[in-house]
């Protein structure tokens, strides 16, 4: 059956993608930023959430068969 | 106090991509369903670890997690014995004790281990209540959803309602079970990372553990406590007027410890349902201790905000309020949404947004899935087939029935919705009803799996006399400044309880000890109707010992179990 390592690897790498884009996009806006205790927390959060999509991926089915193969 | 949202284009990306996820996951789902037993118990295919998030995400809705972070601001640390004591002993005792009966017996739902372990009609008690109870409080939780959408996101009220219902059908009538559970596991997950930033922010507004501590003395010794019983948990449970919660440490074991979360966890067919899909015999009996890993973990992020909340709300720089009701009082219920609202940009802010609506439809999802199991094989195989003249239908026609009954299951569903709608109270009401009905469900169960003594007709009168008996304390007794009949008293008042949570733990205490002793005196009178022969694999003394010298040390339940302990009792004391 299908295994759900993939679409939860897949939905958090393109979470974190956007926010860490819009994170990049957004650096410097100080006034944006304020209510977060001037923390850039689409950055931070946006890389955390990257790291744990990708890790999800590398351990699913389809990307380990596909490793195999290479 | 403004509850809205000002979201951008980035956040209602966020959450369309979910939404595509969640539809998707159904959609891929779609093709192994080719009978009944696929669609309905999953073909008892899922690994342990899937099974084990799905098990502890059934139970964290969006309504469980906005009372929790209110209960937090309530009664502080004290809230955590909801998920400590109150869940983790309920959870090792199913999984090492009766975890092996409900998979073993290749029962396909806990009303059905009732039939075989005592006889149809209390089979039939409990899958009606049953029915009707999962049915109520999926559109409870769409009313509540939808109720959101409007106040939060400024949504219109039936079009959120409709909308999210469509999105429940569309995944489950795809893919039955199985994509229930597997969206279980997705909303886990982004439940953690979509609280994350929040929880971390507001723990660093306030100064870290040390600095709520320091921050929290004068407020709470206002209030008349102690400094600290905002931040321990056991540390002032001597009496009851000493701590929040206003239950002396006896009351938090017997009640929460024992009947409440053995109530819950151990018997609710939501909850086992997860374990019971599980892929073999030993993983099954891992679901639950797999759970109770994270679950130990989760009130870091859900209770602990809410108690630095409390500091928020007494401190006029930070501007942080809680709306108020009709009657002037702070709706509790909504503190996790203004804190989302108080510290997180655009962006994060859609990924909070959308853990909340992840909860909220993982909920539906799971009373709709639990729903149309019961439904298929205990009310329509059992009663309603063959009351047509057809005895037997091969399992493409379950499959139909099922699918069909998932679609019904979904339209009660909104127009319980509505009727909550109208009836504010209905969600308190019936949220008392729900304990009232375990309680006692407990009792026979456990007599059942560990007393080859007990009966059908026992079984049947103590379930039965529990509930009245829970329901008579009910309405006998109610907490201190009750206004409303729906929190107890219709029957004239007797005792008044010095707060609700006193009361529904000596409702769920009175229901079970009622159910237990029944069973017990009337199964000492009556005749055994099952043989020993029968009862193999459904009664503890009369089936073999399991043999897990197969199994790799460290995937033995008995191992787990001892992690798992030793976690809660370091826990324990740490926040003593």
């Amino acid at each position: 059956m299908l295994d759900i390592r993939f679409p939860i690897g897949l939905m958090f790498s393109i979470f974190g993608l956007i926010i860490t884009i819009y994170g990049i996009a957004t650096l410097g806006n100080d006034a944006m930023y304020a209510r977060s205790l001037n923390i850039n927390v689409n950055l931070v959060s946006g890389i955390v959430t990257l790291l744990f999509g990708l890790i999800m991926l590398f351990f699913s089915g389809p990307v380990k068969k596909l490793l195999k193969r290479k | 106090m403004d509850t809205k949202f000002a979201l951008h284009g980035i956040d209602y990306l966020i959450m369309a991509v979910y939404f595509v996820f969640v539809l998707g996951i159904g959609w891929a789902l779609k093709k192994y369903m080719k009978n009944a037993t696929a669609f309905l118990e999953a073909g008892r295919s899922i690994p342990a670890w899937v099974a084990g998030l799905a098990f502890i995400s059934t139970n964290l809705g969006a309504l469980e997690v906005m009372g929790m972070t209110g209960s937090g601001l309530k009664y502080g640390m004290l809230t955590t014995h909801f998920y400590w004591i109150g869940a983790i002993p309920a959870m090792v005792f199913l999984a090492l004790f009766m975890m092996r009966f409900y998979y073993g017996s290749k029962a396909r739902s806990v009303p059905e281990y009732l039939k075989l372990r005592f006889d149809e009609k209390t089979r039939g008690l409990n899958a009606i209540l049953f029915a009707v109870m999962t049915v109520l409080a999926s559109g409870i939780s769409m009313y509540a959803l939808a109720l959101l959408l409007e106040n939060v996101l400024g949504w219109n009220f039936n079009v959120s309602l409709f909308a999210s219902a469509a999105i429940v059908l569309g995944y489950t009538y795809l893919g039955g079970l199985s994509s229930a559970i597997y969206n279980e596991v997705l909303q886990f997950f982004i439940i953690v990372i979509g609280l994350l930033p929040m929880a971390f922010l507001v723990m660093k507004d306030v100064g870290g553990w040390g600095g709520m501590q320091a921050s929290l003395a004068p407020i709470v010794e206002s209030k008349g406590f102690a400094a600290d019983a905002w931040t321990t948990t056991w540390k002032y449970t001597g009496t009851g007027s000493g701590n929040p919660l206003g239950v002396a440490w006896y009351g938090i074991f017997a009640g929460l410890g024992f009947v409440l979360s053995f109530g819950y966890w151990c018997t609710n067919f939501l909850i086992v349902q997860r374990a019971m899909a599980a892929e073999s015999m030993t993983a099954a009996r891992k679901v639950p201790l797999i759970g109770a890993i994270p679950k130990m973990f989760i009130p870091f992020l859900i209770i602990v905000p809410g108690i630095a909340a409390l500091v928020l709300l007494n401190d006029p720089l930070k501007g942080f309020a809680l709306p108020l009701n009709d009657a002037g009082q702070p709706i509790y219920d909504y503190t996790i949404i203004m804190l989302l609202k108080q510290y997180l940009p655009a962006g994060v802010l859609g990924l909070g947004v959308t853990a909340l609506l992840a909860s909220f439809m993982s909920g539906m999802a799971g009373n709709v899935s639990a729903f149309n199991t019961v439904w298929t094989y205990d009310i329509y195989q059992s009663y309603i087939r063959p009351a047509t003249g057809n005895k037997e239908a091969d399992d493409k026609h379950y499959l139909k029935v099922g699918k069909m009954a998932t679609v019904v299951g979904v339209l009660v569903s909104i127009a319980a919705a509505y009727i909550a709608s109208k009836f504010g109270n209905i969600m308190d009401f019936l949220q008392t009803i729900f304990s009232m009905i375990n309680a006692p469900l407990f009792a026979v169960i456990f007599l059942g799996m560990f007393w080859k003594r007990s009966t059908g007709n026992a079984a049947f009168t103590g379930l039965l006399a529990g509930f009245l008996m829970a329901l008579v304390h009910h309405g006998l007794t109610q907490p201190e400044g009750a206004t409303t009949l729906v929190k107890g008293g219709w029957l004239g008042v007797v005792h008044t309880y010095p707060v609700e949570m006193a009361q529904n733990f000596w409702t769920a205490i009175i229901a079970f000890t009622v159910a237990t002793l029944l069973t017990v005196f009337i199964s000492l009178l009556s005749k055994r109707t099952k043989t020993d022969d029968e009862l193999d694999g459904l009664v503890y003394s009369m089936t073999k010992k399991l043999d897990d010298s197969g199994v790799v040390w460290y995937n033995r339940p008995w191992f787990l179990a001892l992690i798992v302990g030793i976690i809660m009792i370091v826990l324990s004391i740490l926040f003593w």
